[in-house]
C-alpha cells in the first residue's frame, strides 16, 4: 500500500505502545529538530539504576513517531549507562529500514532519551 | 478499502477518451515524424493536429506552440532561452513561484528580484512595476499558485508590462507558468498579454511526459539542448507522439467540462473542515483562488503524519511540511505569505478534480477530524 515506510514503521505510527505523559516521571527530555521542526518529549521512570518505564509525546512525521516508540521500547529494562548507548542503527533495525531523508528522526529520538536521562541525573 | 484521490494539483488520471484517441500512436501509428514516408507523415500529422488544438485553446498561431517533454522543461526553455548569453541581465519573479521557475532563474546568472506576496497569497502588480529596471529582460509570474491555488493578476501584469515596453528599446519578456490554470481559467495569450506561457499534459487529464511552451512570434529563444531540429531546435529529440497527441486531445476536452460541481464540492470541503476541526485555518485567499484547491493548517499536527494517516484510510492529499520534502525545509510559498514554520509544518493541500464525487468529500470530512484528534493526542496537544 505504501512503499515509503515499512509495515513495522506504519504499525508503530498507527498504534504506538509507549504514548503519553508519565506524570511522576524521574526524567523528562524535551527536544526539537531544528531542521524539520519536529518536537519530542521523552519521559522515563528509573528504579534501581534501570529504566523501568518510558513514554513519549511527539509532534512530527510518521518516522518521528515510530522512532519515538522504538526508543522507549528499547530503553525499558536497560541500565542507565546502557540506555545511553542505544544507536540509530539499532533503532532503524527495529523498523527494518527508514528512508534516507528520515534517518535524522531516529537521532532526535536518541537525543530525547539522552536528555531525559540527563534530567534524571541532574535531579 | 476505498481509494480517494484528492491530489489533482499533483497529477491527474488520463481521460479515457483521450487515451483511446492517442493510443494508436503508441502502437500502430509508430512512425518517426521526421521521416518522409507515410509512416512518418502520419505521425507528423498527429503533431500538427495537436498543435492546432493547443493554438486554438491559447488563441495563438500554430507556429507559436512548442512541444516539450514537461512543464519543467518548458520553464527552463523560457527562462534560459531569454537570459542565457545576456550578461548583466535582470529578471523579476515572485517569492511564491514553483522551483521549476526559481531554480532555472538562480542558475541563469541573471540578477533576480523576487517580489513578495501578501498574506492572501496575491502578488501586487505595483510591486512588480517598481522592481523593473533598465536591464530587466524577463518577468516570470505563475498564473495559479500550485500550493495555495491563488490566482495572480496575469492580465493586469501583462498590460502593465505592455505600457512599460512602449517606452523601452529592450523589451521585457513576460512569462507565466500556467500549469495549474489551464483547466479552469482563460489562457488566451492575446488577452493575458504574455510572451511565453507554460502548460503541462498530465495536469489536464492528458499523458505525462509532455508539456508545451507558447512562444510569441518575434520572441527569440536560445536553445540549451542541441543535436536535432525538432520543434524549431528548441526541443530537439524524436517527439513523444502519443503524449503530444494526448495533450492535444486533453486540451480540447477542457472547454467541454463543467466545473461548477467541483467548485460546489470544494466549498463543501472548506466549510466542513473549518467547522468540524478546531484550530484549523485556510491558507491563501478564499476568493482569489482556483476552484479546485483547498490548503489548510491544523494547529498541533504535523503534515506528513497527517498525510500518511489519511493515506491509510485511502485518501491521497499533499502537504507543505518540511518532513515531507527531500530538502527538509518547509514550503517556501507558505513561509512567503507569512505563515510561521509551525503553521507550514501543519499544512495539508487538498485538490479536487473532474472525477471527484460528493461521497468522497463526505468520506474525507468523516475521516479527518478523528485523525487530527489522534495526532494531537500523540503530540500531547
Amino acid at each position: 500500500m505504501n512503499n515509503y515506510y515499512t509495515k513495522e514503521t506504519i504499525d508503530r505510527f498507527t498504534n504506538p505502545k509507549y504514548l503519553g505523559e508519565i506524570k511522576d516521571a524521574d526524567g523528562v527530555g524535551k527536544v526539537g529538530n531544528p531542521r524539520c521542526g519536529d518536537q519530542m518529549t521523552v519521559y522515563i521512570k528509573v528504579e534501581k539504576g534501570k529504566i523501568s518505564d518510558a513514554s513519549f509525546q511527539t509532534l512530527g512525521c510518521a518516522a518521528a513517531i515510530a522512532t519515538s516508540d522504538v526508543v522507549c521500547e528499547m530503553a525499558i529494562g536497560k541500565k542507565i549507562e546502557d540506555a545511553k548507548n542505544i544507536t540509530e542503527k539499532d533503532m532503524i533495525a527495529k523498523l527494518e529500514k527508514l528512508p534516507a531523508v528520515k534517518v535524522h528522526c531516529s537521532s532526535l529520538a536518541i537525543e530525547g532519551l539522552k536528555k531525559a536521562i540527563e534530567n534524571y541525573e541532574n535531579r | 478499502m476505498k481509494k480517494i484521490y484528492l491530489d489533482y494539483a499533483s497529477t491527474t488520471p488520463i481521460d479515457k477518451e483521450v487515451l483511446k484517441k492517442a493510443e494508436p500512436y503508441l502502437s500502430s501509428k509508430f512512425g518517426n515524424p521526421s521521416s518522409l514516408h507515410s509512416f512518418g507523415q502520419e505521425a507528423l500529422f498527429a503533431i500538427d493536429n495537436a498543435r492546432k488544438r493547443v493554438a486554438k485553446f491559447l488563441n495563438s498561431k500554430e507556429r507559436e506552440v512548442v512541444f516539450t517533454p514537461s512543464a519543467t522543461i518548458s520553464n527552463n526553455l523560457a527562462i534560459m532561452g531569454v537570459l542565457s548569453g545576456k550578461s548583466g541581465a535582470h529578471a523579476i519573479t515572485s517569492k511564491i513561484e514553483h522551483k521549476a521557475v526559481i531554480e532555472p532563474l538562480s542558475s541563469s546568472g541573471a540578477e533576480v528580484i523576487k517580489v513578495g506576496a501578501n498574506r492572501d497569497g496575491i502578488i501586487r502588480v505595483e510591486d512588480i512595476r517598481k522592481a523593473i529596471r533598465e536591464e530587466t529582460a524577463l518577468i516570470s509570474i505563475m498564473y495559479v499558485n500550485s500550493e495555495i491555488g491563488t490566482i495572480q493578476k496575469i492580465r493586469e501584469i501583462g498590460e502593465m508590462i505592455e505600457e512599460v515596453n512602449k517606452e523601452r528599446k529592450n523589451k521585457i519578456i513576460f512569462h507565466t507558468d500556467a500549469v495549474q490554470a489551464v483547466n479552469y481559467l482563460s489562457c488566451d495569450v492575446k488577452e493575458l498579454k504574455v510572451d511565453l506561457l507554460t502548460l503541462s499534459g498530465h495536469k489536464i487529464y492528458g499523458p505525462k511526459g509532455v508539456g508545451a511552451l507558447f512562444v510569441r512570434e518575434g520572441v527569440a529563444l536560445s536553445p540549451s539542448i542541441f543535436g536535432a531540429s525538432q520543434e524549431k531546435g528548441l526541443s530537439p529529440g524524436t517527439e513523444n507522439i502519443f503524449a503530444i497527441a494526448g495533450l492535444g486531445f486533453a486540451i480540447e476536452e477542457i472547454e467541454r467540462s463543467d466545473n461548477r460541481e467541483i467548485k460546489r464540492l470544494r466549498e463543501k470541503l472548506i466549510n466542513g473542515v473549518l467547522s468540524s476541526v478546531s484550530g484549523s485555518k485556510l491558507n491563501g485567499s478564499r476568493e482569489e483562488r482556483i476552484l479546485n484547491n483547498a490548503n489548510f493548517s491544523f494547529e498541533g499536527v504535523e503534515g506528513e503524519s497527517l498525510l500518511i494517516a489519511l493515506d491509510m484510510e485511502g485518501i491521497a492529499a499533499s502537504t507543505g511540511s518540511a518532513c515531507a520534502s527531500s530538502s527538509l525545509s518547509p514550503s517556501s510559498v507558505l513561509l512567503a505569505i507569512g505563515l510561521s514554520h509551525e503553521e507550514a509544518h501543519s499544512s495539508l493541500r487538498v485538490t479536487l478534480g473532474r472525477f471527484t464525487k460528493e461521497e468522497e468529500i463526505d468520506y474525507f470530512l468523516e475521516k479527518l477530524p478523528p485523525i487530527v484528534a489522534k495526532l494531537r493526542k500523540i503530540a500531547g496537544r
